[in-house]
């Protein structure tokens, strides 16, 4: 058994999940307050992963981050990265992959907060910042928590990205999903089965706890 | 103290609107705002906080312009010094009450968390959060809240609507009591003619956007000059003819009343107005109540 692609998986996910956080709070505000011209089109952008075939974001990205394109090279004459086939590029695909999944729930709790919370904090010499700290955010957990497990578990479910932006390499870019299909290539049915139930069992913990916890069953329990 | 001059645009529930409204506060008023919703009493506060934008005109305190459409200023609503408390009390449902008031104190001194959970009565319940607090409750702590910042103006808008009549009549007290405690000027928005009578110095009363009365509560509210010793406002609910005369059911306070009237007096009366029963002191009765 090699536990290789398990492990980088959640590695992953763990990584892609904790950027995202920190890149979708801001988003999700903007998209949450903001009456701009733009906001539609940045609201479009952010859904697509939702809706188009996940080969074609791996299909551009190759393309992108490719060293022998414009950004791919700059990126390797200036920085010395390479993202195509690399741990790297697959957070950053990831990235964008996911990023609709922390979004939406973290914008939408944002949004049914009564307005006058926010207003309230400013009125008491509040600023925007610390308003969104202490007072927004506290208010939407269950949105938040929401946001890092269907993150996380879209994270750990990707194939089609992966596959085209990181290939099959063992130990850097051989996520789980693609260990499986690799198995069952082989007609390794017994390897794939192992893979495969250790991903449904982990799924179903993941949103049970969710569900717990949101529902507010566990404290009752506690109680 | 507030001068107020102000013009814009307002999209309102019954289509646009122009909000056209100049009125002048002095120091250590309390004055209200009176008028059917959607006449702009709401948006008048909105614009003094600094929460919402006006289109044109100015908002001067204390000598200080707060908002001036020719010189561009527009003091954010961080800057202002005011104690804004809201219709749905907008407390922090994360915090505990005495972290409410931390919350808006900030870094000054600590000592007037403690004066204002004495004065309105909140020691009992400094742990509780938000959502176990009853209406009335929820209400003190908003106001307690909104003063905790030593402001120099509060704003109360509709503060005391949704609650029932005793807890209304306390409150009320409070708000006296801040008033008078901490010096404020007040603006306060109401609907309750009864509330306005006991608590304000001054009325604006406002019509789509813009003042169409001024005055003391008794100018305002009541037309003709009657010396009477009993005053009441209420609501007519139903009027009705008995032999040659007509018995009028008015709704005062929370109960219901029955006039007797003359023809001549009922015939501008409708079901629904707001009308005022006075009566001269000729031989009321008296009994002790328990």
């Amino acid at each position: 058994m090699n536990w290789a692609p398990l492990i980088l998986t959640f590695k992953l996910a763990l990584v892609t999940t904790v950027l995202l956080f920190v890149i979708s709070i801001p988003i999700a505000w903007w998209l949450s307050y903001s009456k701009s011209k733009l906001k539609p089109i940045v609201e479009t952008l952010v859904s697509m992963p939702l809706v188009l075939p996940p080969t074609v974001l791996g299909f551009y990205f190759l393309v992108a981050f490719s060293p022998n394109n414009g950004f791919g090279q700059w990126l390797h004459d200036w920085f010395g990265i390479q993202l195509v086939f690399s741990f790297t590029g697959l957070v950053i695909a990831s990235i964008i992959y996911s990023l609709p999944f922390m979004i939406h729930p973290i914008q939408s709790g944002l949004s049914a907060l009564p307005v006058t919370l926010k207003e309230a904090a400013y009125t008491m010499g509040k600023s925007p910042i610390q308003t969104l700290i202490h007072v927004l955010l506290p208010n939407i957990k269950p949105a938040i928590l929401t946001g890092i497990v269907l993150a996380f578990a879209h994270t750990v479910g990707e194939f089609g990205v992966v596959l085209m932006i990181g290939g099959n390499i063992p130990g850097k870019t051989k996520v789980a999903s693609i260990a499986i299909y690799d198995e069952v290539e082989a007609l390794n049915y017994g390897a794939a089965n192992v893979y495969s139930m250790i991903l449904f069992v982990l799924a179903f913990v993941i949103l049970l706890l969710v569900y717990l916890v949101n529902g507010g069953y566990l404290k009752r329990f506690v109680k | 103290m507030i001068e107020f001059q102000i013009s814009k645009h307002l999209q309102a529930s019954g289509g646009d609107m122009h909000f056209n409204v100049s009125l002048s506060i002095k120091k250590g008023q309390l004055v209200t705002l009176y008028g059917e919703s959607g006449a702009g009493k709401t948006s008048t506060l909105r614009m003094l906080a600094g929460l919402l934008q006006p289109d044109t005109g100015y908002i001067k305190v204390n000598e200080t312009f707060w908002y001036n459409s020719k010189t561009k200023q527009n003091l954010k609503p961080q800057s202002r010094k005011i104690g804004y408390v809201f219709q749905d009390y907008a407390l922090f449902p994360n915090m505990t009450v005495v972290q409410n008031l931390e919350f808006a104190l900030g870094k000054s001194d600590r000592g007037i968390i403690d004066e204002l959970i004495f004065t309105m009565e909140l020691d009992a319940l400094r742990n509780r959060k938000p959502e176990t607090l009853s209406g009335g409750q929820k209400q003190r702590v908003a106001l307690a809240r909104a003063l905790v910042q030593k402001p120099e103006i509060l704003l109360l808008d509709e503060p005391l609507s949704a609650l029932d009549i005793k807890i209304r009549l306390k409150l009320q007290d409070y708000i006296l009591k801040v008033h008078k405690l901490y010096k404020l000027t007040t603006i306060l928005i109401s609907h309750d003619i009864g509330e306005i009578h006991k608590l304000s110095d001054w009325v604006f009363e406002l019509k789509y956007g813009e003042i169409i009365n001024q005055g003391t509560p008794a100018d305002v509210f009541v037309k003709q000059n009657i010396s009477g010793k009993f005053k009441f406002t209420g609501e007519v609910l139903n009027i009705q003819k008995q032999d040659v005369i007509y018995i009028v059911s008015v709704l005062i306070h929370n109960e219901v009343v029955q006039i007797i009237a003359q023809e001549n007096e009922v015939q501008e009366i409708n079901p629904g107005d707001r009308v005022m029963v006075a009566s001269k002191a000729f031989n009321p009765v008296i009994y002790k109540v328990k």
